[in-house]
Order: structure tokens, then sequence, then C-alpha cells
């Protein structure tokens, strides 16, 4: 499996974003936020913009929709944004902090043991 | 939840709200993605990062064509712990380039793994250096390849570990294994930094 991104000339990223660069810290999404669609893919919609709104009819992290999509964290992070915006999709961010909350860790550890 | 090895995308449950990271993160070959797959409910993914995007302006783009951009690539699994809460599994190179995206990638992640091969144990040196400055908490796993048996003591003395750090042996391919190698991270968090005795000193990247 070849690593996505990695084969793609920089000019179709260029494209995809309409030439913005790298996801700003004003971007609101990491990596394991989970999104959800809000609407269908429409007609006329950048491709890219439809795939993820297929992706996201359950609940799925931006990772994943990266790796999917074959683009780069960042360059997603872009996409998603537009999404956001637009209120084609919502975000459901991580609840932070996690490492100092008692209750959430022993959710995680039950998590586990269940496994 | 589906086999692991099957392709077909497996999707969370609607009600899934909150995804939790942990890295692990080992030298080449030390049997990150064995360890990822072991545990994760679908077929591990790949993806990647690069420090300097498509820019602004044709110049930029040329750079990016050039030489100028970092690219990190990384696997990663996912557990499903509950019906809220979502654990994803990263596998990442321990290399030095690798730690220019650590913040960008994995700040606010639960810990680390840092997979240990006793055969080459000073390829782990610089990881846990990173992990120590970033003040990240991790635990020690050593993946069984056979060979030479160290002592936990030579281990611990050859890192230079923390005493408080846990140090354990695991097999990457077992199930089983990998799920004791991640519940020890979590009880050492648990017990670290949310428990009574939790350090004042709590680590920075969290409140980022």
């Amino acid at each position: 499996m070849s690593r996505p991104g990695r084969d793609d000339a920089p000019d179709r990223l260029y494209t995809i974003t309409g030439g913005r660069s790298g996801a700003g810290p004003d971007n609101p999404f990491d990596l394991v936020t989970l999104v959800v669609a809000e609407s269908e893919p429409a007609t006329g919609m950048q491709s890219e913009h439809a795939a993820i709104l297929r992706l996201a009819e359950f609940p799925v992290s931006v990772v994943e929709v990266a790796a999917e999509l074959r683009l780069p964290v960042s360059i997603t992070k872009i996409l998603l944004g537009d999404l956001l915006v637009a209120g084609r999709v919502s975000a459901r961010h991580p609840h932070r902090p996690a490492i100092t909350d008692p209750d959430i860790l022993e959710q995680v550890l039950v998590g586990l043991r269940n496994l | 939840m589906d086999s692991a090895t099957s392709d077909a995308r497996t999707p969370l449950g609607a009600t899934a709200d909150n995804g939790f990271k942990i890295v692990v993160v080992g030298g080449f070959g030390v049997g990150k993605t064995t360890l990822v797959r072991s545990v994760s409910e679908i077929r591990p993914l790949n993806t990647e990062e690069t420090m300097t995007q498509a820019g602004e302006d044709i110049d930029d783009i040329r750079e990016v064509r050039g030489k100028s951009a970092t690219t990190v690539a990384f696997d990663f699994g996912r557990i499903t712990l509950d019906a809220r809460n979502v654990l994803y599994l990263f596998g990442a190179p321990g290399q030095e380039r690798f730690w220019f995206l650590w913040d960008r990638l994995f700040s606010g992640t639960l810990g680390a793994v840092v997979l240990v091969d006793t055969r080459r144990i000073d390829d782990s040196w610089y990881a846990i250096d990173r992990l120590e400055k970033y003040g990240t908490p991790f635990i020690v796993a050593c993946n069984d390849f056979g060979g030479t048996v160290h002592t936990p003591e030579d281990i611990r003395h050859a890192l230079d570990l923390d005493p408080q750090v846990p140090l354990l042996n695991c097999d990457a391919r077992s199930r089983e294994s990998g799920k004791q190698v991640l519940i020890t991270l979590v009880q050492h968090v648990r017990n670290r930094y949310a428990g009574p005795s939790a350090p004042a000193d709590l680590p920075r990247q969290e409140f980022v």
C-alpha cells in the first residue's frame, strides 16, 4: 500500500484546498475529533467534500478520514473546516484533560479489560 | 467487533463522542504495527502529516516539491471502549524528525508505550528522552524476540529508566499481551496523574 499523499504532486493538494496552506492554529480539529455528517452530499460539491460526507454518515475520526481519502492530516483538516463552517458536519472534540480525570481513566480501563 | 483483517470499513456507533489517543513509539521493525494490529478492531490504516504544506504561492509549492517538507507517516488502529469512548492507537516512528510533529499530532495523548527490542536497546534512548522532555506519561514494553533474556534491572539500567516508569515484557503478536500493555499504561497514568498522590507538576502538554 502506498502512503497517502506521498506520491501526490503538491499541485494536487494545492488544488484540493484552493491554494490554502496547512491547517492553522484556529483549526479546531484534533486527530481524534469525531465528525458526523449533517447533510447528504450535494450535486456540484467538491468530490473530497462529498467523500467526507459519505464517510461521516456515522461518527468518524479526522485521522480515519485522512487515511480513507489518502490525504495528509492537515489538508483533511482544511476540508473538514469548510464543511463545519457550512454546517454540513458537526464535530465531537475529545474531552480534556483526560489524564487527570480518574473517572475517565476508569472508563478506559473498564473498556480495555472487556476487550 | 468485526475481524481485524476485514477490508470493509467498520463504522463507529452513532453515540461515539469522545476519542482518546495512545501512541506506540519505537524503532524500525520493533513491532509497533504488530502491536496495533493485535488489539485493533479495524485493519490498521496508514496516513501521514507534513510539516510544510502546499503554500500560498508558486514559490512555496516549488519548495515542497524540492526537499523542505518534513513528512511523517504513521499507522493506527481503533478500539471501541464503550458506547461513547473510542481509543485510537498510533504506531509512530521514533526518529528525530517525527518529534517536530508531536505537538501537532499527539498533544492531549493519554500516554505512550515505548516498544523496545532488547537486542537494540539504544534505539529507544531518544524516544524516552523526548517523552520525558514533553512530560508525556509512558511505560516501556519489551517485545519478546527470543534470544538472551535480560533481567528487568539490566534493562532499567541500560535505559536509565526512572523507577516510577513501569517496565514489562510483551508479545506484540498476542492480543492478550497487547491488551495488558495498554492496561498497564492507563493504570500508570491513573496512579501517577489522577490519584490523590498526583504530583503538582502535571505535564504541560495536557493544558495547551
